[in-house]
């Protein structure tokens, strides 16, 4: 089942990509997916069904995915404030922060990891056990991390307490 | 249309132009890699989107938006792989009071 989906989705992506119908082409796009699908189908689907559950999953996912490009812009303005400065010196704070996350599952502790590093002024530089070790420009960065706000809204994607 | 792409494209390139700026004024490792990794990303996405709106809605176009989505993807982790590499061979970051924090502070409010 996990082989004919991934095979599927590839195959979708092959025509897509090469735009191009004729019988050598699709022919060898039969054979690379299905290779591919043979040796690592079982890494997009690691469960048996998908259930009306992961659906949600994924429209919660999108809504964040808007907020963080809000903040991505947002924080970059900030930067670029701060690197076209001529104080910039008394003005940038680079601290190593750490904080403590409630977050559990790997795919929510690697969505707070990657959209830390995305907002500019932060980036995740070590995780270890259940503490974030995060490096920032300035105190305001910092503090807008430190507020959790991030973390509460990926565990509200994820259903995680 | 097309007033809207050049737009978007200039304002990619603004972004690249501060990270190039930030390499060169920002003074350690750590912060240099804020100011190239990020504004890439986000210069990256707003150049491509224009590029995708300039073409129109042809195939290229949505090739064009896959390569967004990819870069949005690797990018971080790229820049997270940087940083943890310079962390493990033990590079302390500047500070304003010149203290080494590489043990990480607490500052939870």
């Amino acid at each position: 089942m996990a082989f004919i989906t991934t095979f599927i989705i590839l195959f979708g992506f092959w025509i897509f990509l090469s735009g191009m119908f004729d019988l050598f082409h699709l022919s060898l796009g039969i054979i690379s997916c299905a290779l591919v699908s043979l040796i690592s189908g079982d890494l997009l689907f690691s469960q048996k069904s998908v259930t009306k559950s992961h659906l949600f999953q994924i429209l919660r996912f999108l809504k964040y995915l808007f907020w963080l490009l809000y903040q991505i812009v947002l924080a970059n303005l900030h930067v670029a404030y701060l690197v076209l400065h001529p104080k910039m010196y008394s003005l940038i704070d680079p601290h190593i922060i750490r904080f403590k996350v409630r977050l559990k599952s790997d795919i929510s502790l690697t969505t707070l990891a990657n959209s830390i590093t995305l907002t500019p002024g932060t980036i995740t530089v070590l995780i270890h056990k259940d503490h974030f070790y995060v490096h920032s420009i300035d105190q305001k960065v910092a503090d807008d991390l430190l507020t959790g706000d991030m973390e509460e809204r990926v565990a509200s994607i994820y259903r995680e307490e | 249309m097309e007033i809207i792409a050049i737009l978007l494209i200039c304002a990619g390139t603004f972004f690249y132009l501060t990270g190039t700026i930030g390499l060169l004024r920002f003074p350690d490792f750590y912060s240099r890699m804020h100011a190239t990794g990020k504004s890439d990303t986000l210069g990256t996405l707003l150049s491509l989107l224009g590029l995708a709106l300039y073409t129109g809605l042809t195939l290229t176009s949505v090739k064009i938006l896959f390569i967004a989505v990819f870069v949005f993807l690797t990018s971080p982790t790229a820049t997270h792989a940087l940083l943890r590499a310079a962390f493990d061979s033990k590079i302390s970051p500047w500070t304003k009071d010149g203290k080494d924090l590489r043990d990480g502070e607490v500052r939870r409010k």
